[in-house]
Order: structure tokens, then sequence, then C-alpha cells
């Protein structure tokens, strides 16, 4: 198996795109001085109104969609038995990890009254009808499984190789959670919107939201592998995974072709079709469904998933598709009970979500260089093709 | 071995999509049939809330100062009259952290008399709801926001509160407000009273009502009294009563004689909107000038989430079916991973 050996890039720490990414992280920190010290309001254009801004609808409701590779890739290797992916799951588990663990931080930072989460926690105060109630204990449960997941990678760098034999030994009840909870969770994500009724846009609101949010948790899951696959191969000067991401690639088209057609037979259903033609917000809805159209379509004729530009672009898009999705369901699509409210983020608001991102890419690079994560490059070539 | 799995696999993706067709055309479907919806809550038999009578009502705001103080909230100076109030009026414009009762105005053109729609004016009075069936409640991971079960009332406790704000982006009414220029700031929401009630003294805005627009009482009796208004007659002569409509709670009050002087809607707001309400109000103007939320169903959103919600989590025998065939599928593969 030493096919699918794992070490460390090894490589300078002190990069610049590592040193652009701390300074980010440190504007964001003095932000959030600011937010615990005079409250929520001082930083943010949160309101009445719009109570969740980016930091729910971004940080946390697309940051975790992001945070799907994980969870894809361990489908895929795991349950479906397709090992010719093996070598992606580690650095797929790691972006996994960031992903839900920054996910985490972003909660810390939204919540009004934070010194109680643990809350959510505790079963004297659990209200197992409110959809964030599985949400919160669903994504604490599944962070545990992330680290557990990704904890051969510790076992093995720092030589402890009897923990890692006994780890493996019941590995695969993890693994078979690390599946089940993020379908839980991610199409929970769209049954959170269910219940603000008739404040969400008709061109979203629909009873298949946990649906379309599983859906596109998958899509974007298998897009951020993709794209991420070929950013890492230029930019640590490794060479192509191609014959890998084309299959991939194949499942992604398919995956955004059906979606868009249930989309499609769901505004049918419920009789907006008309509300896409020229009703308010048609424009975002149009945007969002070419952006997953295009990124499908460049992917249908089998040439185009092996070269790397079209597989980079088609990825990129499906990704701008699915955030836009998610951004429109949460904020663009969603207006206030009572009222005139209006919301854009503050500079400041925007600055810590720019903040989580850049601890999160740190925090890759700083693994990757000192962590058995990406699979030595003599094990390029495919088993099965 | 591969071409029959290959085979079975296409077979079941075929059968798969035409059953989720299946499936999404009756999740979607009308919501009168639809497959995933629970069962509306019922009120309270004792439930208790407020009628507001438009036509009744002065603009006083009498409610509101008496809210203020009885619930120890600050004054609010609204951005417009910054420059000249400074702090010696409460002038809040919309329900708030620091506000829980509102009377507001609608006016159109001239406004030259009360209760008419073209060229008049009217009031209305925000608060709580207390929903039967409310979506804050519904939405709350962690049990702040309660519906007693006896009065129905909806009761907030920033103690177990976690500050997620839900309950603001679900509630149908726009009604619970957080506070965000605290860093310690908690939800506010009228809560009718509870404290009040408590001493048997009448909710702070019922209490002070000159002329009887809010009214007190259980809600079923509430409901009658407002069904006896809706069918009212212009310039017919007509009693209303003052504090607590069965004159329990408060003691009893002397109730006061007027003429009738405008047409009522026939609607009672409330009676039937998302799944029906405590406080209910009528109007002479159309409930959509008052700023109230009038295109809406007669079923509360909580029955669609929790209907999604019970259903894939019944008794949690679906996700653990399908830990068990991962489980399975995962350890039957592992010897092929021998290498983690």
């Amino acid at each position: 198996m030493s096919a699918h050996a794992h070490t460390p890039l090894g490589g300078r720490l002190f990069t610049l795109p590592f040193l652009i990414c701390l300074a980010l992280v440190a504007v964001a920190a003095s932000v959030l001085v600011e937010r615990y010290q005079y409250g929520l309001g001082a930083v943010t254009n949160l309101s009445d109104g719009y109570p969740w801004g980016i930091w729910v609808a971004v940080d946390i409701v697309i940051g975790t969609a992001f945070g799907c590779a994980g969870y894809v890739m361990a489908l895929l290797v795991y349950i479906l038995n397709r090992g010719q992916y093996h070598p992606m799951v580690r650095p797929a588990v790691l972006a996994s990890l960031f992903g839900y663990g920054l996910a985490g931080i972003a909660v810390l930072v939204d919540l009004g009254r934070y010194w109680n989460f643990w809350h959510l926690l505790a079963p004297w105060y659990a209200q197992p009808n409110s959809v964030m109630f599985e949400v919160g204990l669903c994504v604490a449960a599944y962070s545990t499984v992330l680290v557990i997941e990704f904890a051969p990678a510790f076992l093995e760098r720092f030589g402890m190789a009897k923990a890692k034999a006994a780890l493996n030994k019941v590995l695969w009840v993890f693994i078979a959670l690390g599946v089940l909870l993020p379908t839980m969770h991610q199409s929970s994500l769209g049954t959170m919107m269910v219940i603000v009724g008739h404040k969400l846009s008709p061109l979203w609101q629909t009873q298949l939201l946990p649906v379309f949010f599983l859906a596109t948790a998958v899509l974007m899951g298998f897009a951020i592998v993709v794209w991420e696959a070929v950013l890492s191969s230029l930019s640590f000067r490794r060479p192509q995974e191609t014959p890998m991401l084309r299959k991939l690639a194949g499942i992604m088209a398919v995956l955004g072709l059906g979606f868009l057609t249930l989309r499609l037979v769901d505004l049918l259903v419920r009789g907006q079709l008309g509300t896409a033609f020229g009703g308010p917000l048609s424009g975002m809805f149009w945007s969002e469904t070419l952006l997953l159209a295009a990124g499908s379509l460049i992917l249908l004729p089998k040439a185009n998933r092996g070269r790397t530009r079209a597989l980079f672009v088609a990825s990129s898009l499906l990704l701008a598709g699915g955030i836009l999705y998610r951004l429109n369901v949460y904020l663009v699509g969603f207006t206030p009970a009572v009222g005139p409210w209006h919301y854009f983020p503050s500079v400041k608001e925007i600055m810590v979500t720019v903040g989580i991102f850049a601890l999160e890419v740190a925090l890759y690079l700083v693994f990757v260089k000192t962590l058995p994560v990406m699979h030595a490059t003599n094990a390029v070539q495919p088993k099965h093709g | 071995m591969a071409l029959s799995r290959r085979n079975f696999l296409r077979k079941a993706a075929t059968g798969g999509a035409a059953a989720a067709a299946a499936a999404c055309t009756a999740v979607t479907a009308a919501p009168e049939a639809n497959a995933l919806q629970r069962p509306p809550k019922p009120m309270p038999p004792d439930a208790v809330g407020l009628l507001y009578d438009s036509t009744l009502c002065i603009g006083c705001k009498a409610c509101m100062t008496a809210c203020k103080e009885s619930n120890g909230l600050p004054k609010e100076i609204n951005a417009d009259a910054q420059p000249w109030n400074e702090g010696t009026w409460d002038s809040p414009v919309e329900l708030s952290a620091k506000t829980f009762n509102i009377i507001k105005c609608f006016t159109d053109g001239a406004a030259s008399e009360k209760d008419r729609e073209k060229d008049g004016f009217a009031f209305i009075k925000r608060q709580c709801m207390h929903c039967a069936d409310p979506s804050c409640v519904s939405v709350c991971p962690v049990s702040a926001m309660t519906k007693n079960a006896t009065t129905g009332i909806v009761n907030y406790n920033p103690d177990a509160c976690i500050g997620c704000r839900y309950c603001v982006l679900s509630c149908p009414f726009g009604v619970p407000k957080y506070d965000y220029d605290d860093p310690f700031g908690k939800i506010g929401k009228c809560e009718l009273c509870s404290h009040r009630l408590a001493e048997s003294k009448l909710p702070a805005c019922a209490d002070v009502c000159p002329t009887g627009a809010t009214l007190f009482g259980r809600s079923e009796d509430l409901r009658k009294e407002a069904h006896r208004r809706v069918a009212l007659k212009a310039g017919e002569r007509t009693e209303h009563p003052r504090g607590d409509i069965g004159g329990t709670v408060g003691g009893q009050r002397p109730g006061h004689e007027a003429t009738v002087h405008a047409v009522y809607q026939p609607h009672i707001y409330g009676e039937t909107e998302l799944g029906g309400t405590q406080c209910l109000a009528v109007s002479a103007v159309p409930f959509d000038k008052l700023n109230l939320p009038t295109n809406v169903p007669e079923y509360g959103y909580p029955t669609l989430s929790e209907g999604i919600q019970h259903t894939l989590y019944a008794g949690m025998v679906g996700p653990a079916a399908v830990f068990a065939g991962l489980a399975w599928l995962a350890h039957r593969n592992a010897k092929d991973h021998p290498e983690e």
C-alpha cells in the first residue's frame, strides 16, 4: 500500500501568502475585540429585520458547504469502496476539519449570549422540535468525528504506530458517522429556512429545501475537492491528479444538472415558474441557475473532464453557483415581516468573515507542510482507472 | 459481475429518480395535501390575550408608557427626533428590545377623519400576538421561548437564551427583538405582563387603557366579543367593557356606552392567521394598511418545518437505519483500506 503513502510537503512556513493570511486574521481579531466590548451593533449592520447576516449565511452556511470535501470523499472511498480516490481523502478531511472548526468559531462570534452556548448540548435545555437544535448537536458531533478521522495523520507523524493501529480497528464507526452526520445537518440547514414561510421569496421557499441543501452540499463538496486539487498542484508544483478528477467531474456534471432539473420541477409544481420570469429577485435566481448550468455543462463533454483549465473553471462556477444559492436562501431572498429594513454587511463584518477564511487557509498551509496529509507524488498513477 | 452491478445501479438510479419525482410532487403540492405537515396545535382552553379595537383607540399611548414602566424599559428616541428630543419623550417608531408595545398610526392623504381608509387615519397597537402555534417556541434550540400550557402566554427566559436570534428571524409578525447595542443583549418581547398576572393585576396596557380599546380576557371570550363588534352597524349604540372582559383580573370596572362611528372590517385579525393568535384586533381600516402581515396561511409555519423533522427523525429510526447501513459498508470495505 505504499502507493497511498502520505508525506509532509515540507518547505518554508513563512511565505508571503501565509503572512498575508496572518495579517487578515489580526484585523479580524481587532474587530472582534470591539464586538465583545460593545455588542453586535457596534461592528455589524445587523438589525431586527435582518437578525442574521453574513456571519451566519457565509461563515456557517456556506463555510460548512466548503467543508463537505471530507464528507463526499469518505462517501466515495469508504462507503462506495472507490479505493482509487484514497490519496485525496486526507487533504479533504483536513479541509473539512478547518471548515467546520471555523464555522464553530463563527457561531461563537455571532451568538448574542455566547457564554450560554453550552446549553445547546445540555439535555435539560434541549428542544428537539428546533431544527437548529439538531443542526447544533450534529455539527458538534461531526467536528469531533473529523478530528478522529484526521487523527491517523497526527499519530503517523509522531510515530505512535500502536495507537494508530488501535484507531484503525474502530475507524469504520467514525467513517459511518462522518457520512451520516453531514447528511443530516446539511439537509437541515435547508429545513431551517422553511419556518420563515412567506418571508422567503417563493423562488426559494419550498418543502424541498432540505433536498436542495443536501444536493448543494454534495455538489460543493466535490467541486472544492477538484478546485483544491488543481490549485494545490499548481501552487506546490505537484503533478496534476487529472485521471482521478476526471471521474469526479462526471459526478459533478450529473449532480449539477440533476439539481437544476429538480429546481425546475419544484417551481413548476408550486406554480411559481412565472416568478422566475420578471418576478422580484428573478435576476438573482437566474445568476445562480446559470452559474450552476455553465459549470455542469462544461463538464458534460468527456474530453473537458481531462483538461485542467476546464476543471478549474467548471469547479469555480459550480462553487459560485452553490454559494449564490445558499446566499439567496439565507439573505437575498429574505424579506422581514414588518417595516422597511435593509441589510448590507459592514466593512468590519466583512473583515471578520475574511479573517475566518484566512485562518482556514493559514492552518491548512501549516498542516500540509508539517503533517503527512498529501500523498507521496510517486503515487499519482491510478490503480483501478 | 461488474456488468450486472452496473445494470443494477442503472435500474436503481432510474427507479430512484421516478420515486424521487413522485415524492417531490407530494411534498411540494398544495399545503392542504402536504404529506409532510404535522397537525396544527390547538389553543389552550383557558388561553388569555388582548382584544384591540382600532376604532376605540384614541392614540393617547398611555399603554406604551405603562408598558415601559411595568417592564422596566428605557426611553427610546427615534433617529429623526434626536436633534430636538433630549430624552423628554419616549418616541420609538417600531417594536424593539426596549419597546414591547407600540401604537402606530396609518394616514392617507388629508388624514381628516379617524377610521377612514381614504383621506383618513387609524391607529394600530403592535405587541406579541401569543400564537397558538408559535414559531419562536418551535425554533428555539434551548427552550428559552416557552408557551405556558394553561394561559398560552409565550414567555422568554434570558438565562437559557444563547442569543442566536432564530426567534427574531422566524416570527411571522416581526415581534421578538434583540438588543444589538448591548454586549450582553437579550431578546425582548411582550410576555403579557406575566409578572402582573401572577399578582392578579391586569397587563399594564389593558390596565391603563381609558376607552377599552385594549381589553384583556380569555381568548375565547375576546373572540366572541370581537364577533359581536364586527357585526355592529354604524350609528348603533353599544356598551364597551374596560379592563378584563371577565371582570376578574384587576377587579370589576365600569364600561362605557358609545356610538359606532365607522363600519368594521368583517375580518378579525388573529382569528385564523397562522393557526390563530391569542391576541386579536378589529378595525374599520383594512389590516394590510395597518402594517400587519395579511397574505398569510391559516396554519402556523411550524407545521411545515416540524412536519419535515418529525418525518425524517421519527424515533431516530431513519438515522439509525442509515447509520447501520453505512457502518456495515464501511466495516466491509475496511479490509480494502488497510492503510489509513
